[in-house]
């Protein structure tokens, strides 16, 4: 294994199709007009002295090191910004060009510290290399100067260190910060020789800036200026490995820099398609959870959750799970186990867990954390697709001209995305946002939404329908799409019912809150402005009518004709790194691999021929069912695989009855969760570093994740699955995850193609990927719907059960924030929590002022479920009579609060609208006190003993 | 399982597909409670109905009434 080293173009590729011919350095070379000759010279394999240029950033011309002669033209242009044309004949090395670069290149040594021994980047510094490129000998100029070698370092940021001393003042780093992230963070301050990089406002570091260390500076320094400070503490790796962040679905590529079995950094890969070379604050930097002290890497077993957990071997782990199990079946029947997989988890791993259940439990009770986020998305894309899955790739971005955010905060939570959705915009295209929220996105830098819909929480589908009541009324359909792709007698009775006048903006602005006017203008924008395209997230599917909103979507996607090709489309930004891929494992009770019911004979054969056992014929039970079921008694076993379902699941103190009432909880995770407080056997997991797999993101792309070090706990987390199989009586033989992916391969028509090898070649592939499209399918129902014809479906806006009143005047929000994740059990074990220690709750200053809360009290929040204390945050981000917090601390537990109403279809919990109140308070609830004495009791660790 | 429950989640089943096209609500009803509820859950809400089947919307009532049915002829 070596370090895996990109080529650098120098500057972006051309779009153009039209091709050029030129000579450089007495080569013919093709390329596309526009493209400059730096990049030409590169693609002919001639490398230009550069330092100010690199692909990722359009070409600046500052640093005057690429300059090359062209015949005929005078002067020495620089090649970064000198377009190639027909005939151009370059030289890129002359005796001129010589001596310039190397009194440019004297010109910077001059004013840099001469350490390079004891440089963090040593051997991986462009400016060390430059100074070889150009021959630089001497430096006729001496260093007794004025220079900048006495500056201040900012090691403010937790991951990485900015040595001024260093800076040769190339801008990469603010120009990545614009055009890659998009941020505007950082900015060259003063002129001349006073010129300096400098974050934010006169005063600020890095820490204190806008800066959201997404990385992108560090990236493109090409010295030792900006450092991850693991490189400064460890030194330069020596091998690298391609895998999959495990945050996001986004699903971005990153090179695994090691030393040994020692991440240094991860450093996004250019050639990675979801991500293309970008990164966020959680991908790049953190991961140091995988080491951290509270990993537990030990089995342990209790035989009630008051004892003390007991560490014990993997064959005594494994067989009290398998004991009891059989126990449990043989008392309460067949029905009283499953098994809950997790988005965290690889494709492999999750499919091994529904097989376990389906196989060895011998029931369908198997459901995955997608039911708490993104199960209406499956559903409704099905019934109006016929296909459970986002509809573009994340390249499709870049040819929209209309986009809407629905229910979405990619900004935050998938940032790498947002990156590239704001340069879009930055290059023109307009932007729709319905959020009751005042996100990022609706105006930052550069950034200001057309229209944001500020709609009153649970009215998502009446403010669809009110859109879609304009663009029929207005004569704004797509016609011609509808009639050639679309089942005709669906959309005329759909389009009978959006023109009722109760679906007419009018109508419901009285119940959204969103003016008529503002309305009808997103409409007809969305409907006329081009290729328009709709982003949603869990602010849609997270509602007791979130299925439905789903369809509104669809059908507003069909009537316009935005389906079938790139900038369009309908697009489910997952939560978690593998949503896509544990919908499509068959984690579902109600259905196998690819999305095929349980109750489908044919398909149920092929699975019992294969694993040779009988498959249960009937749905098995949902998690919010288990809960439920366990309360009632007829629900006793639980397998949990890297899922915090008591942190994540709504109505925790229900969640935490149905645990304590089960008789059999196994958690298998990285860290002792608060699942784990209810737990009988804790199996420990691995990390993403340590496992070998794929992930499939939000654009259905499965990337491929590669082990870069050994299972900590000695066991991957596909082969404890496999050892309580075999324990249970139920063979599952594989040596390898590979192996896994080939069954599945076998039994799922949309993944026929996918192999370990595929992936190798093509570095990832979006699914369906079978005989008709080998190499994948970037988007999808080009020419016509999976499901035959486009199938409109009425979307009645049915006002959520849960209301507001007297005592509960307010609406709780949730969502995330950019620098945590999820439940935060990995990013609450990084340097994240510097900018982010504890949860808060947004309140606008007119319902702070009349509960007399200030900024930072501490307030109490109650809902009919539970009450939990946090402090406040007032703004007027959110709107009066709205409030909002982050999940991401069990500390607060913000699901104390939640409630069980779900989604019609699916049972999605709706934790995007609960009545509250909030109140002054001046110290945590009771339910607080109680769970942190419960959680510190439940962890207590018993000191070895001999088994 | 909370009747209760049951109940509240059988009726917005059924608010969806009342206003559905193709005039046949209580198949669709009963057809989503037989592909999606456990086999646990559907008797549960069949006990209900045998209980009176109190605070049932109408065509759900029907629809639960034929799962009765499909479940006694199987």
């Amino acid at each position: 294994m070596s370090l895996i080293s990109e080529t650098d173009y120098g500057t972006p590729p051309s779009r153009a199709g039209e091709q050029v011919t030129l000579t450089i350095d007495g080569q013919a070379v093709t390329v596309s007009a526009g493209t400059s000759i730096m990049r030409a010279a590169v693609e002919a394999g001639v490398s230009v002295p550069k330092l100010c240029a690199t692909d990722s950033l359009e070409a600046f011309g500052s640093c005057r090191l690429c300059l090359v002669e062209v015949a005929g033209r005078p002067g020495t242009p620089a090649s970064c910004t000198t377009p190639v044309a027909p005939g151009m004949v370059v030289s890129t090395q002359t005796e001129r060009l010589k001596q310039i670069r190397r009194g440019v290149m004297e010109l910077y040594i001059s004013d840099h510290p001469l350490d390079c021994l004891t440089c963090a980047a040593n051997g991986d510094c462009e400016l060390q290399d430059m100074a070889g490129a150009v021959g630089l000998r001497e430096v006729r100029y001496g260093y007794e100067g004025a220079n900048h070698l006495g500056q201040e370092k900012d090691e403010s940021n937790p991951y990485f260190a900015f040595d001024p001393s260093k800076c040769i003042v190339c801008s990469r780093c603010v120009r990545a910060c614009e055009e890659v992230q998009g941020t505007f963070a950082l900015t060259i301050q003063g002129r001349g020789f006073e010129s300096k990089v400098s974050p934010g406002a006169l005063g600020d570091d890095f820490l204190s800036s806008e800066c959201v260390s997404c990385g992108a500076c560090v990236q493109a320094c090409p010295t030792a200026t900006l450092s991850e400070k693991s490189v400064i503490e460890i030194g330069t790796p020596e091998h690298s490995v391609v895998t999959t962040c495990a945050y996001c679905g986004v699903g971005c590529s990153f090179k695994a820099e090691m030393r040994g079995e020692e991440v240094v950094r991860m450093v996004p890969w250019k050639d990675g398609k979801a991500n293309r070379g970008h990164s966020c604050v959680k991908g790049r930097f953190a991961w140091g959870y995988a080491n951290h002290k509270e990993r537990i890497l030990k089995p342990m077993i209790r035989d009630s959750i008051d004892q003390p957990w007991r560490e014990v071997s993997w064959e005594v782990a494994i067989g009290r799970v398998a004991s009891e199990f059989k126990r449990l079946q043989e008392k309460h029947g067949r029905l009283a186990i499953g098994g809950i997989t997790s988005s965290r988890c690889t494709n492999e791993e999750t499919y091994l867990v529904q097989k376990l259940v389906r196989g060895g439990f011998g029931n369908n009770n198997v459901d995955t954390c997608a039911r708490v986020c993104h199960s209406p998305t499956g559903y409704g894309l099905k019934e109006t697709f016929g296909t459970s899955a986002g509809t573009q790739d994340f390249d499709s971005v870049e040819h929209s001209d209309v986009v809407l955010v629905i229910g979405a905060n990619p900004t935050d939570a998938h940032p790498v995305f947002a990156s590239r959705l704001k340069r879009r915009l930055r290059q023109g295209a307009r932007l729709i946002v319905i959020d009751p929220r005042r996100t990022d996105l609706v105006r930052s830098p550069h950034i200001e939404a057309d229209h944001h819909l500020a709609l009153r929480p649970g009215t998502n589908a009446a403010v669809l329908n009110a859109l879609a009541h304009v663009i029929v009324t207005e004569g704004l359909v797509n016609e011609a799409f509808v009639r050639e792709f679309c089942d005709r007698d669906a959309f005329e009775y759909w389009a009978q019912f959006v023109s009722d006048p109760r679906n007419s903006p009018e109508s419901v602005g009285l119940v959204s809150g969103v003016p008529a006017e503002t309305i009808r203008a997103a409409a007809r924008l969305f409907a006329t402005g081009g290729n328009a395209a709709i982003y949603y997230g869990l602010g849609v599917t997270e509602h007791s009518q979130g299925t439905t909103t789903v369809m509104a979507i669809a059908n507003l996607a069909m009537a316009t004709g935005n389906i079938g090709r790139p900038g369009v489309g309908v697009n489910p930004l997952r939560g978690q790194n593998n949503v896509q891929g544990s919908c499509d494992m068959g984690s579902f009770p109600h259905e196998f691999t690819g999305y095929r019911h349980v109750s489908d004979d044919a398909t149920r054969h092929a699975f019992e021929a294969l694993w040779g056992r009988p498959l249960d014929r009937e749905p098995g039970l949902r998690i919010p069912n288990m809960f439920d079921a366990a309360l009632e008694g007829t629900f006793k076993g639980l397998y949990v695989q890297g899922e915090d379902i008591l942190q994540s699941d709504p109505n925790t103190k229900h969640v935490a009855a149905a645990l304590a009432a089960m008789e059999c909880v196994v958690v298998q995770d990285l860290f002792l969760n608060e699942t784990a407080n209810y737990a009988h056997v804790f199996l420990p997991g691995s990390s993403f570093l340590e496992k070998d797999g794929t992930f499939t993101n939000a654009e259905r792309r499965i990337n491929r994740v590669r082990r870069v070090m050994t299972p900590r706990s000695g066991m991957a987390d596909w082969e404890i699955t496999l050892a309580i199989a075999r324990a249970m009586g139920f063979e599952m033989r594989y040596g390898h995850p590979s192996e896994i992916m080939d069954e599945i391969a076998r039994l799922t028509p949309g993944f026929a193609g996918v192999s370990y090898d595929l992936l190798d070649r093509l570095g990832s592939v979006q699914w369906p990927c079978n005989e008709k499209a080998p190499e994948g399918t970037p988007v999808m129902h080009i020419g016509g719907f999976v499901r035959g014809k486009g199938n409109f479906m009425v979307t009645e806006y049915v006002p959520t059960d849960e209301r507001t009143g007297p005592r509960f005047p307010l609406l709780l929000t949730t969502g995330r924030i950019l620098s945590q994740y999820n439940v935060g059990a990995q990013t609450r074990r990084t340097d994240n929590v510097v900018w982010h220690d504890e949860d808060v709750l947004e309140i606008h200053p007119h319902d702070a002022e009349q509960r007399g809360v200030r900024d930072g009290d501490w307030v109490r929040l109650d809902s009919r479920a539970g009450a939990t204390t946090l402090r406040a945050q007032v703004t007027d981000r959110v709107a009066p009579g709205v409030v909002y917090t982050t999940f991401h601390h069990p500390e607060t537990q913000a699901n104390v609060v939640t409630t069980e109403h779900s989604d019609w279809a699916t049972n999605c919990p709706e934790y995007k609208v609960t009545a509250v109140q909030v109140s002054p308070s001046n110290g945590p609830s009771e339910w607080q006190r109680e769970y942190g004495r419960q959680a510190e009791h439940s962890r207590r660790i018993a000191k070895a003993a001999a088994e | 399982m909370s009747e209760d429950k049951l109940v509240a989640m059988a009726n917005q089943i059924g608010r969806f597909f009342v206003p559905q096209r193709g005039g046949d609500p209580v198949s669709a009803i009963a057809d989503h409670l037989q592909k999606f509820w456990d086999p646990r859950m559907r008797a549960a809400i069949v006990a209900h109905l045998e209980k009176g089947g109190a605070d049932l919307d109408d065509p759900v009532r029907q629809a639960v009434r034929r799962l009765k049915e499909a479940e006694a002829r199987n």
